[in-house]
């Protein structure tokens, strides 16, 4: 079972790393969206400072959204997908093997980057630290939640807009609490409270998710 | 032993097909025929466990396959109409993807050997994305030289886009996995000219 659920997140590394230009995408998108505000509100040390945290955060969920068009329409194109469902696993697993995936080529990425972009909002840097790990329990959550819409939308036509509509309500307790987080740690309160909150977002997350996304994609290649 | 008992399937508001029965015994080849739309593709998906039945019930060895749940998967092999083969990949490395997520242990020298076996030596490394329509069919049709061991092949038009060679070559695959005593359920538009000692047909028009 595990080495199944290792099969299919280096299936999808494997051809995420073959091509490239689409992971470049994701980060590049988050960088830019998160780069023009600056550039749109003006070099105003304070306004940036507040801003920061909610800035960082839409920028991700925006940025976390796009790739996942990707998560399972090209697989569904091509008939893998069909494929997939019959390997001789619940369909959860592979599930949660695709969202592994795709949170290592889509979200960790910007976590990673996330620090350096918090630098241009001039963020004290003690509150580096709770940005980065407010974004490592927040961005698995987005790819969780983002794969059951994907999965409802798998196949349809223009179905970019209505994953949207679907998942960024469900988007708002992440946003809710990642930047509270990183406002409470910027401000010079305890975060841990929001962190605490996302943590356990995420377990729910974890262990309500793949079945949801499982079932959505039967009903969806029925 | 498959057996389809009463098989009613409906897509959308429209009834594709109702009340098909038969049973396929070991070294059995069933040749599911009928027009565009009269529903093949579903019957073979619904053989596979992935579109539910509104009437009916497919048993395998005697259980229902809902009761076998995800064991089920593991006798059959499904080639779908699609290829499902990822075209950044190398013929060889979707084969070895394939079998993988099948839980069939295949090595590399194997997956050489179906490659060739399909005429397709040489292009072992080339993403699939380089080959014409007839060698990724081929390519997706290497997966039936792997998966032996499987007693069951759904095949959804496998002589697709295949020249005569290769479909002799896909013949004669068929032709020995019904030696070994497995069973084939294939849709096809073109004479299948499998020789087995059972053959059925199965029109779906009407």
């Amino acid at each position: 079972m595990i080495r199944t659920l290792g099969h299919i997140v280096a299936r999808d590394v494997l051809l995420a790393m073959r091509r490239r230009a689409d992971v470049a995408t994701t980060l590049f998108f988050f960088v830019i969206v998160a780069s023009l505000f600056p550039l749109g509100v003006g070099p105003e040390p304070k306004l940036l400072r507040a801003m920061a945290p909610g800035i960082l955060w839409v920028a991700a969920l925006l940025a976390s959204m796009l790739s996942l068009g990707r998560l399972f329409d090209a697989d569904y194109a091509d008939g893998s997908l069909e494929q997939l469902m019959l390997a001789p696993e619940p369909l959860a697993l592979v599930v949660i093997g695709k969202v592994v995936a795709h949170w290592l080529i889509s979200g960790l990425p910007l976590v990673l980057i996330a620090p350096v972009i918090a630098l241009q909002f001039d963020l004290p840097a003690g509150s580096l630290g709770t940005l980065l790990l407010a974004l490592l329990l927040g961005t698995p959550l987005l790819s969780l939640i983002g794969a059951i819409g994907a999965a409802l939308t798998v196949g349809v036509r223009g179905g970019g807009v209505l994953v949207s509509l679907l998942v960024l309500p469900l988007y708002v307790p992440v946003l809710i609490f990642g930047a509270g987080a990183v406002d409470a740690s910027a401000t010079g309160m305890d975060a841990s409270g929001h962190l605490s909150i996302l943590g356990a977002l995420l377990l729910l997350g974890m262990v309500l998710a793949p079945w949801a996304t499982a079932a959505a994609l039967r009903i969806s290649l029925e | 032993m498959l057996e389809i008992i009463g098989l009613g399937c409906v897509r959308g508001e429209r009834r594709l097909f109702g009340n098909v029965s038969f049973t396929l015994e070991p070294g059995g080849l069933i040749w599911i025929q009928g027009g565009n739309g009269s529903g093949k593709t579903t019957l073979l998906r619904t053989l596979c466990g992935l579109t539910q039945a509104m009437a009916g019930e497919v048993r395998w060895r005697g259980e229902p396959i809902q009761a076998w749940g995800e064991d089920y998967r593991r006798e059959l092999t499904y080639i779908a109409h699609a290829n499902g083969l990822k075209e950044e990949l190398s013929a060889q490395e979707n084969l070895l993807v394939a079998a993988r997520l099948a839980r069939q242990p295949v090595s590399r020298v194997e997956i050489g050997g179906a490659l060739q076996d399909m005429g397709l030596a040489g292009r072992e490394h080339l993403p699939v994305k380089f080959l014409s329509q007839g060698q990724r069919r081929r390519a997706a049709l290497a997966r039936l030289t792997l998966a032996q061991p499987r007693p069951l092949w759904l095949l959804d038009e496998p002589f697709n886009a295949l020249d005569t060679h290769a479909v002799a070559g896909v013949r004669q695959i068929m032709e020995g996995h019904l030696a070994r005593g497995g069973m084939i359920a294939l849709t096809s538009h073109q004479d299948v000219g499998v020789q087995a000692t059972d053959t059925q047909t199965l029109r779906l028009d009407g």
